[in-house]
């Protein structure tokens, strides 16, 4: 029997996705091989939980060895650093080169030869894009469990401070122009505002957001409309009215230029600039590739071929350059196969997006704030599963990859924690169809009306609970995962 | 020397962006987190998230 070779480069939501299901379709015919620098498994949405210190780091991560040991599945813990997808001189075999992040192998270079490849490496958190931004500057963040977990703990040393009766500001929000995933900087701040409440000292707390948005509630997306009340409603009217009932400020339409001890500086879409004081500060940073690089059979570097600048790979978009108004849906990708590659794909936040959601715009002196286009959990995961789905087909036999999950097809269902407590707490659910608008198929607002919802209350942070365990259930392969949905 | 500006209440009120955003009613906020009203709403979120997904695992509208 010819057993096919697949490497999955990533085990984040679509990585682990695409190989666990894999796996069971093809179970001996295929032999996966997962790479990943982390020995765990995150569940990402949940370290919004760990950064109010509700959550330990333990209660989001579990280790993916034992995992993939009891499922047939190689596991390489290491960091993809190049591609050669078409092999090295004489030998056509493509392979990739992995640098080992086990302690004690010292960043040794192996090769792993593959017959399909699945790039679903995620994000670069590009911190390095704004000075002073991020952990290892000024600010902090939540977007691994780590950051998350020293934020909770400057978060409990504020709180003991303001017990003993001291003022503190807080600020959230995006830390560059460019970024994407407002939905976590939302969530983080409403939830660390429901723990100032719960721990008693709210009063003695300035909460303020800062955001790359041109409203409140575009989230990457140019917002959606919802109908409700009798009305169709855009999402900046809901996201303000959020904010202003538990008493938040905001400064939206602004690209942080630079993050000091304890003051964030920023240009405005006008062209102002501004400055900000706090005494913590959880701002995301931008998202860019990983970095990865490609060779072709000479060893002469195809990068540009495969990687968009942006360092995320290129696959079945349309990438031409056209202006906002010529935006389409059918620019999406479908099939997510390279455009250099047959028998490479790109999964999840890796794949390039043909360009943004939300419509572009520019400061005076040319400074671009638009947020990046969001890739949330549950298209990373569905675009895993229809990428593993076209490997199974073309391993088959079928020349071309025949499943499609284009953004501008599906829709998302979003749960966003407003604060967790089984009793008090609150999320918005908020579902939309598609994500990415079609404004040929739904000319008013780019999205079916029917299928755009909104609502929050505590049945919400139910389902968020509810969504927890399930995700990690399912990640842990246990029985029945493959049931659970995306 | 001039000190901090004194804002008059109006102005006070108008300073805050929260002055421009529509506020929740407190019967809309009681529903929020009401139980019974909660446990009808968990089974109708439910069957409209199963419906997003469904219709995009079949990829059509
Ligand atoms: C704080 C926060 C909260 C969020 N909340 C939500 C939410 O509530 N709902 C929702 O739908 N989405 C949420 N998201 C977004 C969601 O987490 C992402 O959409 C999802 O994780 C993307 O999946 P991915 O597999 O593409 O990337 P990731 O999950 O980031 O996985 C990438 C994987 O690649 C690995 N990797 C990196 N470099 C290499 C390399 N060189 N070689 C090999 N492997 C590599 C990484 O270690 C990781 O395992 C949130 C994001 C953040 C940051």
């Amino acid at each position: 029997m010819v057993v096919t070779r697949v490497v999955v480069l990533g085990a984040g939501v679509a990585g682990h996705t695409a190989a666990s299901f894999l796996k069971k379709w093809l179970g001996s015919k295929v032999e996966v091989t997962v790479v990943s620098p982390k020995p765990d498994y995150n569940w990402i949405p949940s370290n919004i939980w760990v950064g109010v210190g509700l959550l330990q780091p333990s209660q989001v991560l579990f280790p993916l060895a034992p995992v993939y040991a009891r499922n047939g599945i190689a596991f390489q813990q290491g960091k993809a650093v190049a591609i050669h997808p078409e092999g090295e001189g004489e030998n056509g075999q493509p392979f990739v080169v992995v640098e080992s992040t086990l302690g004690g192998e010292g960043g040794k270079l192996s090769r792993l030869p593959y017959d399909f490849m699945i790039n679903a490496t995620g994000p670069k958190l590009a911190f390095e894009a704004t000075p002073g931004l991020g952990p290892g500057g000024n600010s902090l963040s939540v977007c691994t469990a780590d950051h998350a977990f020293d934020t909770a703990r400057v978060f409990d040393d504020l709180v003991q401070r303001m017990k003993r009766g001291e003022r503190k500001r807080f600020l959230v929000g995006t830390g560059h122009g460019l970024c994407t995933c407002q939905g976590a900087a939302f969530e983080y701040i409403v939830n660390l505002e429901f723990e100032l409440r719960a721990r008693g000292v709210r009063d003695k707390a300035e909460i303020v957001y800062l955001s790359n948005e041109y409203e409140l509630g575009d989230f990457g997306m140019d917002g959606i409309h919802i109908r409700r009340g009798g009305y169709i409603t855009p999402s900046k009217i809901f996201t303000e009215s959020l904010f202003a009932e538990r008493g938040l400020d905001w400064i939206t339409r602004a690209h942080v230029t630079g993050v000091e001890p304890g003051k964030a500086v920023y240009e405005s879409l006008d062209g102002s600039e501004g400055e900000i004081a706090f005494d913590m500060a959880m701002l995301l940073p931008p998202f860019r590739g990983v970095g990865l690089k490609a060779f072709d059979r000479a060893g002469g570097e195809i990068t540009e071929r495969l990687f968009a600048a942006s360092g995320f790979m290129k696959v079945d978009a349309d990438y031409t350059a056209k202006p906002y108004e010529s935006w389409r849906a059918a620019d999406w990708p479908r099939t997510y196969q390279s455009s250099a590659y047959r028998n490479l794909f790109a999964a999840g936040i890796a794949f390039a997006p043909p360009h943004p959601v939300s419509k572009p715009r520019q400061t005076p002196k040319g400074t671009p704030i638009t947020p990046a286009p969001p890739r949330t959990g549950m298209p990373s995961a569905m675009i895993g599963k229809t990428v593993a789905q076209n490997i199974v087909d073309m391993i088959g036999g079928s020349a071309e990859p025949t499943h499609t999950a284009s953004m501008a097809e599906m829709g998302a269902a979003c749960v966003a924690s407003a604060g967790a407590n089984p009793f008090t707490g609150t999320a918005a659910s908020i579902t939309v169809f598609p994500i990415v608008p079609d404004f040929e198929t739904y000319p008013d607002y780019g999205r079916d009306i029917r299928h755009t919802f909104g609502e929050i209350g505590l049945a919400g942070h139910w389902i968020k609970i509810i969504l927890h365990h399930l995700f990690l259930h399912k990640a842990r392969m246990r029985p029945f995962w493959s049931l659970i949905p995306e | 020397m001039t000190g901090p500006k004194v804002y008059s209440p109006v102005e006070k009120a108008q300073l805050r962006s929260a002055y421009y955003a529509t506020r929740p009613t407190g019967f809309t906020r009681y529903l929020r987190t009401s139980l019974p009203w909660q446990v009808i709403r968990f089974v109708l979120l439910n069957l409209k998230m199963i419906r997003i997904i469904g219709m995009s695992h079949r990829g059509k509208r």
